[in-house]
């Protein structure tokens, strides 16, 4: 039993991956030598040098390319973006060439590759190096999406996406890197698609990904101490693919839904699962379906500002008992 | 005079390069003819007059290399040795194309071929056919991978980053910019800071400045089969530019009005790569009858070609949620 942290999850799941398969390889900025800029990819250059661990130039578009280039040849590159807002400068190559592809090629053509990213906000890093951005990717046809919440999700699905045949892309969120978790095991495998119950309730659902899963959960504990409610709290793991069974047998159960999301309000992925639970579950349900979000507006920087724009815990506990009891 | 002494290619080569541009001249005609009897649909970007650059590297290159070209690629394709019916097939929306009409004339992919795809957003291809020359230094195996693009790229952010990348990690790779004066319907000097839009961007990545006639087929094939040999031994990337001229307009809705009557006239009587090629064959004594059986040879192969397009049948629409994924299929939720 070691104490690892979701930051040390991610350097070991990359190097496990590494060991298991030569067909895999890592490239990104500061990701050698300086061990990635959040420390996350410390020691993979020492164990397996300049040809596997490859330090590349600010070229993000450059970058992905010549991870899709190699992934089409059968190789299982593990691209770094440093951080998710940066995905805008490469967009092309994710959304039109490593998404289409295949596709277009009539499937001639695998890219099984993975794109690891720093997502999210509690930084206080401004606008341009917060962004929770899976939304991005999931309405683009051809791209896995991968948010885990935890440092037994990071090994579990990296090992996945690393073998999965299609691009995945695995959003790491920044505020997590310091999350501990004792893990008995850590070659572990966990299929991408498979949602996870963080706690169990059946007075409402509560859906959630990444760092808004974890405060889900903090939140479900408050209300089971001090406010007598049982909430369902599901982290999805993956956006694509969906496990839209999970969510509608809980809601089933409950009849109460609640999307929590980092992301501005509007086409955040909240609004799709909620499309699809009026879709599967109308009858189920006792209510509308609400949607905890950030407000439509770029993530500010200042402390006070930034903390009040991403729901906290204490807005989900609230929110919670105003949907249930009205208060 | 030509110096048949000291002939470098010989004639065998000649008839091969020969009948590969013959072939793309009259399989891009085709197409012309195809869609103005609207058989083929959506647009179109003509190489008619830029064969011997394609042409060339078709000769040069080797089973197992890899080709990127751009959406102005039927050539390129068919250059790897990609079938006729595969081509105009695509290009008509048949299930004989080579993607059984799912990427259409911008997209042609011809995997078995090394052909890796031909990509519509301008610069992106030149990141990826680094990763498969990348790919090639990972496995110790001796494949090059060459790219095609055109003038137009050179002002796009991803071809300065992929010169950048291939040279610092001395990749085995061809970067061919066939500059054919104009990017789409603007004078590529107009809007370019200098004067060879390739090839003067070739030492700010410490790459050789390489510029050819890409209308001389021999000068083409000698300067292709350099580049190549260097990719092969390890010794990194080069960057050609290749100057050549459209003989149709830059895409299906494009008369090409914009340019000079002169100019037009100038490339199309006097500087037509295949017109010229016929000539010099003849100037090294090769006979007129093979010259003639080759042409013979291949316009009965397009016209069997469009035959059998024609008569495939047309996809089947639950071809629509095929091949998202490599289960086969296009479900995003269980």
């Amino acid at each position: 039993m070691a104490q690892l942290t979701y930051r040390a999850s991610v350097s070991l799941a990359i190097a496990q991956s590494m060991r298991k398969d030569q067909k895999v390889f890592f490239i990104g900025e500061d990701v050698g030598a300086a061990g990635g800029v959040f420390k996350a990819t410390v020691g993979l250059l020492e164990e397996f040098g300049k040809e596997r661990v490859m330090d590349a130039p600010i070229s993000e578009q450059a970058i992905l390319g010549a991870a899709m280039g190699a992934a089409m040849t059968g190789l299982r590159p593990i691209a770094e973006i440093m951080f998710s807002d940066f995905l805008a400068v490469c967009w092309d190559i994710v959304a039109n060439q490593i998404a289409k592809t295949r596709y277009m090629s009539d499937g001639q053509i695998n890219i099984p590759l993975v794109i690891r990213t720093a997502n999210g906000g509690g930084s206080k890093f401004g606008a341009q190096h917060s962004q929770s951005l899976e939304n991005w990717s999931m309405m683009i046809p051809g791209l896995k999406v991968v948010a885990p919440s935890c440092p037994s999700d990071v090994l579990g699905l990296m090992d996945s996406a690393v073998k999965d045949p299609d691009p995945v892309i695995f959003y790491e969120h920044k505020s997590l890197y310091a999350f501990k978790e004792e893990i008995e095991q850590t070659d572990l495998s966990i299929p991408i698609g498979e949602a996870n119950t963080l706690h169990e309730g059946k007075d409402i659902t509560i859906i959630g990904l990444a760092l808004m899963a974890q405060r889900a959960k903090d939140a479900a504990l408050i209300l089971k101490d001090k406010h007598d409610i049982n909430a369902k709290v599901i982290d999805l793991r993956s956006l694509v693919p969906l496990d839209l069974q999970t969510i509608k047998k809980s809601v089933i159960e409950t009849g109460h839904v609640m999307t929590v999301e980092e992301n501005p309000r509007l086409c955040g992925w909240g609004a799709e699962i909620s499309s699809l639970i009026s879709e599967h579950c109308f009858k189920n349900l006792k209510g509308p379906v609400t949607r905890v979000t950030t407000p439509h507006v770029p993530l500010p920087s200042a402390d006070i500002l930034e903390d009040n724009t991403i729901p906290s815990v204490e807005l989900i506990v609230n929110e919670v008992i105003k949907k249930l009891k009205g208060e | 005079m030509v110096d048949k002494l000291n002939d470098d290619i010989g004639e065998e080569k000649r008839l091969q390069l020969w009948e590969m541009m013959l072939k793309l001249r009259l399989v891009e005609k085709k197409a012309y003819d195809l869609f103005l009897q609207n058989l083929i649909k959506g647009t179109s970007h003509l190489a008619l007059g830029q064969e011997a650059i394609a042409g060339a590297f078709g000769v040069a290159l080797k089973q197992g290399d890899y080709t990127f070209c751009t959406y102005r690629g039927h050539a390129h394709t068919l250059a790897r040795g990609s079938s006729i019916e595969g081509v105009l097939g695509e290009l008509m929306g048949r299930q004989c194309g080579l993607m059984k009409g799912k990427g259409g004339s911008m997209h042609l992919t011809d995997v078995d071929k090394g052909v890796m795809g031909s990509y519509a957003i301008i610069g992106a291809h030149l990141t990826i056919a680094n990763g498969t020359a990348l790919a090639s230094k990972y496995n110790k195996t001796n494949e090059v991978s060459v790219c095609f693009f055109g003038d137009g790229t050179t002002n796009i952010g991803a071809f300065h980053e992929a010169l950048n990348m291939a040279k610092i990690w001395n990749l085995p790779i061809v970067f061919v910019c066939e500059n054919n004066l104009y990017m789409e319907y603007t004078p590529i000097h107009e809007v370019t800071a200098v004067e060879h839009p390739a090839a003067d961007r070739a030492g700010a990545y410490d790459l050789d400045k390489i510029i050819v006639d890409g209308n001389d087929a021999d000068e083409m094939l000698r300067t292709a089969e350099k580049a190549i040999s260097k990719a092969r031994e390890g010794k990194g990337p080069s960057l050609i530019e290749a100057k050549t001229y459209r003989h149709s307009g830059h895409s299906r809705a494009d008369p090409g009005k914009y340019r000079p009557d002169e100019e037009v006239k100038d490339w199309m009587e006097n500087k037509d790569p295949i017109k010229n090629y016929r000539a010099k064959l003849l100037d090294f004594n090769i006979n007129e009858k093979i010259i003639s059986e080759i042409e013979e040879k291949i316009k009965d192969q397009v016209e069997k070609a469009t035959e059998i397009s024609m008569a495939s049948p047309i996809p089947e629409i639950k071809e629509i949620y095929t091949d998202v994924w490599a289960n086969g299929g296009s479900e995003w939720h269980n």
